[in-house]
């Protein structure tokens, strides 16, 4: 299962290489836009469905301009969701009061609060899935760098980055090489795990070594360097002012009430 | 383990986040203070290897599900605390974003439960003084698992607290605790097997990449006073949070409120910065009162003409909310066609 995992990660790093509208805006404005847009999705009340809805525009909107792949993303938000699924199911069974009547069906107020997280959930994942879909991940990191965080962190992300393909690779070979000496779940312990664990360590330790010589003679001085430049564009701060503006106003506009009463003529 | 966004309030999230990035300011000032280049890329394999390591499933110990390893432990033990709150918090930050972990406002929860506790509660405080004396395998082992179950317990305590505190479930406090804590402590007792197991394996093949853990006095003892410096100001953070909150929650919080301070409720002052934050929070209502769906204490009357105005409004609601659904949706549609048609035409000409 981490395998597909694992493969996933390189389809996001590949989508995010795309050309597209919303990869040419600036990290920084992405990042900031879904920040605001997320805080925004989760500072609802818990009883709130309805006005969640119209908030979709903003995934919609990066999805389509991103032209990222609807099936992949929605397969990875249900594959993340049962924990939000764990703790949600627990409201309509604990709290039973009746909210209102549909077609002569009683719905509870639990099922309206766990209806809230589960649109919540999709909103604020599909949100962090589509940033890394649409935007580079040194792209992300030479943002957040310029956002404030320190660069001791921001150099770990960047290596963190470049070896997991690498050290992911390993261990797959490694699985394989006892997948083919061991027959049904022997050879699985845990016992006869650690060792496989102590080797990739060992491994790993080895690798790190040589490539920090390596990095030394090439003039490694602490610190990754890029030569990409950043502008912040006029049209990236549209894109900014575009989605902070539309989410602010949903948040505290009820817009559906609006419209339903317009249609309703009420 | 991981927090959703979507069972954490921004109030809740933000203070979390703000615990989070200060330590790990401070871990990175540490860190530069050591200087010591050679960090830079074992820091960055052994992140690498957290998520390597957790490709290679293994039989959990009496059940017969599989399991993968988490690592904070392991890094706090391999790397010392400073690095390994750096490392974890970069593991947890690809999760979040690669894998959809958590999410952008959990991550500084996550990072505060996943990678807090190990580096500077639990190492420092159990596995660094088991292990002082004499470093044995059998010590090594059982302080390994005594530091991974603690610091799985304070997280598995912590997702308690800030989903409680959000005001996201109906849970309460005991029945919340008693679904965490015993899953915790089954798998908080297979991390610390792992890890021992792991740190033993190294000790025997590699001995040289622990000899900071050996040599006593190389290494300069753990700093409590910043530990204590930490908890102070996360302690009033908390008391700030919790008087907002103290308002909102008519039965859950208040017990713990009593027994800490010997009154129901705290005192909110009524000048000066809280009766600012007051009035913002008022205006902007971004820490809501539970707005409860309309009509749910006239439910029984169903016939009054308040109930049916109620029903009217949330009427409304739901078709508005319907009609701007379709219209995001049909506009996204529409798009995409367009852009696929420009596409095509680009290709052919």
């Amino acid at each position: 299962m981490f395998d597909r995992e694992f493969f996933a990660l390189g389809t996001l790093d590949c989508l995010s290489y795309r050309d597209s509208p919303i990869h040419r805006i600036d990290p920084r404005a992405q990042v900031t836009a879904s920040l605001i847009y997320v805080t925004a999705v989760v500072s609802f009340p818990r009883y709130e469905v309805l006005r969640l809805l119209p908030l979709s525009f903003f995934p919609l909107l990066v999805l389509v301009l991103g032209d990222i792949p609807f099936r992949f993303v929605a397969k990875k938000i249900l594959l993340v969701s049962p924990f939000a699924l764990f703790i949600g199911i627990f409201n309509p069974l604990l709290d039973r009061a009746p909210a209102f009547s549909l077609f002569g069906v009683t719905v509870t107020a639990g099922w309206v609060s766990f209806a809230s997280i589960m649109v919540k959930f999709t909103l604020t994942v599909s949100t962090a899935l589509l940033l890394v879909a649409t935007t580079s991940f040194p792209g992300i990191c030479e943002a957040l760098e310029r956002m404030g965080f320190p660069r001791a962190f921001v150099t770990q992300l960047l290596f963190l980055y470049r070896f997991l393909f690498v050290l992911a690779e390993e261990a797959m070979r490694m699985v394989r090489a006892r997948e083919n000496r061991s027959f049904g779940g022997r050879g699985r312990e845990w016992r006869k795990t650690v060792p496989l664990f102590g080797t990739l360590l060992v491994r790993s330790f080895d690798r790190a070594e040589r490539v920090y010589h390596a990095m030394l003679s090439r003039g490694f001085q602490g610190k990754v360097t890029s030569l990409r430049t950043f502008r912040f564009s006029g049209a990236d701060l549209l894109f900014l002012l575009g989605v902070a503006g539309g989410t602010l106003l949903l948040r505290f506009v009820d817009f559906p009430l609006i419209v339903g009463r317009w249609v309703l003529g009420g | 383990m991981h927090m959703a966004d979507a069972l954490l309030s921004p109030a809740v999230g933000g203070l979390f986040w703000a615990g989070s990035a200060g330590t790990l300011a401070y871990s990175a000032g540490k860190i530069k203070e050591a200087s010591d280049e050679k960090l830079v890329p074992l820091m960055g394999v052994m992140g690498a290897f957290v998520f390597a390591a957790q490709m290679i499933n293994f039989t959990i110990p009496g059940t017969g599900s599989s399991g993968h390893f988490a690592g904070g432990m392991l890094l706090a033990i391999l790397l010392g605390p400073y690095p390994a709150f750096l490392v974890m918090a970069s593991v947890l930050t690809v999760q979040a974003l690669f894998f959809a972990d958590g999410g952008l406002l959990a991550l500084g929860a996550n990072i505060w439960n996943m990678a807090f506790y190990p580096c500077f509660v639990a190492y420092p405080l159990i596995y660094r003084p088991l292990v002082k004396k004499k470093m044995t395998p059998g010590r090594i082992t059982a302080a390994a698992i005594a530091a991974s179950v603690v610091s799985l317990e304070l997280g598995a305590l912590s997702v308690v607290i800030e989903t409680l505190l959000s005001g996201i479930t109906d849970l309460t406090f005991g029945t919340f605790l008693l679904l965490m804590l015993p899953v915790h402590l089954a798998i908080g007792l297979v991390e610390g097997l792992v890890t021992a197991g792991i740190v033993n394996f190294v000790r025997a093949q590699r001995p040289e990449v622990l000899e900071h853990e050996e040599g006593e006095g190389k290494r300069k003892s753990f700093p409590v006073r910043g530990l204590v410096l930490t908890f102070l100001v996360l302690a009033i953070l908390t008391g700030g949070i919790l008087s907002w909150y103290a308002s909102e929650y008519p039965d859950g919080l208040e017990w713990s409120i009593e027994k800490v301070t010997g009154k129901t409720e705290l005192e909110a002052p009524e000048k000066g910065v809280h009766a600012i934050f007051q009035k913002v929070q008022e205006k902007t209502a971004l820490l809501p009162d539970y707005s409860l769906p309309p009509g749910r204490e006239g439910a029984s009357a169903a016939t009054s003409p308040e109930t049916s105005e109620k029903v009217g409004t949330s009427l409304s609601g739901v078709v508005g909310s319907l009609i701007v659904l379709a219209a995001v949706v049909l506009s996204a549609g529409a798009v995409k066609i367009v852009r696929r048609k420009r596409s095509g035409r680009a290709e052919g000409g």
